[in-house]
């Protein structure tokens, strides 16, 4: 066992571990932050992302003690006083939601790329939710919520 | 309590600098060092991997850099994919590491697994083999007792054999600089375009004079049980006009031994292994013109 420290959503917490843990098990059965969809388990299909100090990472592949230090963010951090982050707006208003199981994973990725690239390309979206499977296939409406997230993020 | 995978318990190390993972790593004897543990967090679920200890070495500085010398490009081991391809000097020096790395996993992958881990890893399919490889790129070995320097082709024993020592860690990659000057392409076949293992994989670097081949390197990957120059099939070509490629290429079949599997069968990798180095020789030398203008 060993004793983690990091930044989760913004806040400092402590949690005993076992060493053999990974990220995705931490959050979701340690912390309990079920937001973070446990799905193929070996890197495959993208629901699992958090993201690592800003990059998104699948946490199904990361030792929990990886994060030792560091800041982790998850679908949470997003909408602040019970109001919704423009991204999550966007998704809503585009319809990009249908079973809902990858959007944590879709939204987490969206926030990463607009920080890096403010104005993305259709290709550029493609390229950068390449690790991600949507189960319901919806991948055009997605693509479009993100478009759409990125203008009210620039008006904002 | 009932989980898919559970790795098995294990003690997690974090030395602070290479010496103290060079000595963890003698010390403990069965430790696997892990970088970003996209490939080792699989191998431990599954059960391919097992170990009783973790070094974790993707924080360590010394092996982090990426150093520009007038000789030679060192690239840290644990340097990550996305660092690569966000480099805007290895994108103008070496374009052929960025195109290999871009195409290889996700952005989830890139974020955190490393060049040095793709080598390490030693699959027959690894994507910066076939570019390293036409390189001519040289790994720097390290352990407590001391470094040794071996040429890339000396490095695969067979599928996820290495020439590595137990207490032995990858710590630079060494391209030399004279081999960036060179035409070069990458071209990777997988069964689709994103997030994908490849079927097979080539990178050819090509230097020409008066319409004859006078440099040429090819590597692939996925066609025989570690990635390969293509030894023969460049002995070929050395001196023959532009237009002949084509034919020669054909002698590649006798050096590569693909297997069936679940991406493709032995026969349609043959079939493209020859067809896309046909593609990448034409594109290389057309990017070999466009370089000595």
């Amino acid at each position: 066992m060993k004793i983690i420290r990091f930044q989760l959503n913004g806040k400092w917490v402590e949690v005993e571990i076992e060493e053999n843990m990974t990220l995705l098990d931490l959050l979701r059965r340690k912390l309990h932050i079920t937001s973070v969809k446990r799905g193929c388990e070996r890197g495959e299909c993208g629901v699992c992302t958090v993201l690592l100090d800003d990059k998104p990472v699948y946490s199904c592949l990361t030792p929990a003690l990886k994060a030792e230090g560091r800041s982790v963010i998850t679908v949470e951090y997003l909408s602040k006083n019970g109001k919704l982050h423009p991204i999550q707006e966007a998704f809503i208003k585009s319809g990009a939601v249908q079973c809902g199981f990858c959007t944590p994973a879709f939204i987490l990725t969206t926030y990463a790329l607009l920080k890096e690239n403010k104005n993305p390309s259709e290709e550029d979206i493609k390229r950068f939710f390449d690790g991600i499977i949507c189960r319901c296939t919806g991948y055009v409406k997605i693509i479009e919520a993100v478009k759409i997230a990125s203008e009210l993020c620039n008006q904002s | 309590m009932a989980l898919f995978y559970q790795i098995p318990k294990l003690n997690y190390h974090k030395p602070k600098n290479l010496n103290e993972a060079l000595k963890l790593l003698k010390e403990l004897g069965d430790a696997k060092p892990i970088a970003g543990g996209t490939d080792l967090m699989v191998d431990m679920k599954i059960g391919r991997v097992k170990t009783r200890n973790l070094i974790d070495i993707s924080d360590l500085r010394e092996i982090r850099k990426i150093e520009f010398h007038k000789d030679s490009i060192i690239i840290g081991a644990a340097v990550t994919l996305q660092e690569i391809i966000n480099n805007e000097r290895i994108r103008r020096e070496i374009p052929i590491l960025v195109e290999a790395a871009e195409n290889l996993g996700s952005w989830q992958i890139r974020n955190v697994a490393t060049i040095g881990g793709n080598i390490c890893n030693a699959s027959p399919a690894a994507d910066m083999a076939p570019p390293l490889l036409i390189l001519n790129s040289k790994l720097k070995l390290s352990s407590i007792n001391g470094d040794r320097v071996i040429p890339l082709e000396k490095f695969f024993k067979g599928p996820r054999q290495t020439e590595l020592m137990v207490d032995e860690l990858l710590t630079e990659i060494v391209v030399p600089k004279e081999s960036c000057n060179a035409g070069m392409k990458f071209i990777k076949i997988g069964r689709r375009r994103a997030h994908t293992l490849s079927i097979v994989a080539v990178a050819v670097a090509v230097r020409t004079m008066e319409d004859k081949i006078e440099y040429v390197r090819i590597a692939l990957n996925s066609i025989a049980p570690t990635p390969i120059r293509a030894y023969k099939t460049e002995e070929e070509l050395i001196g023959s006009r532009v237009n002949e490629v084509e034919g020669k290429v054909k002698k590649l079949i006798e050096e590569i031994k693909p297997i069936s599997d679940v991406r493709a069968s032995a026969e349609y990798r043959r079939e493209m292994a020859v067809k896309i180095t046909i593609d990448a020789l034409k594109m290389s030398i057309e990017n070999w013109r466009c370089k000595e203008k």
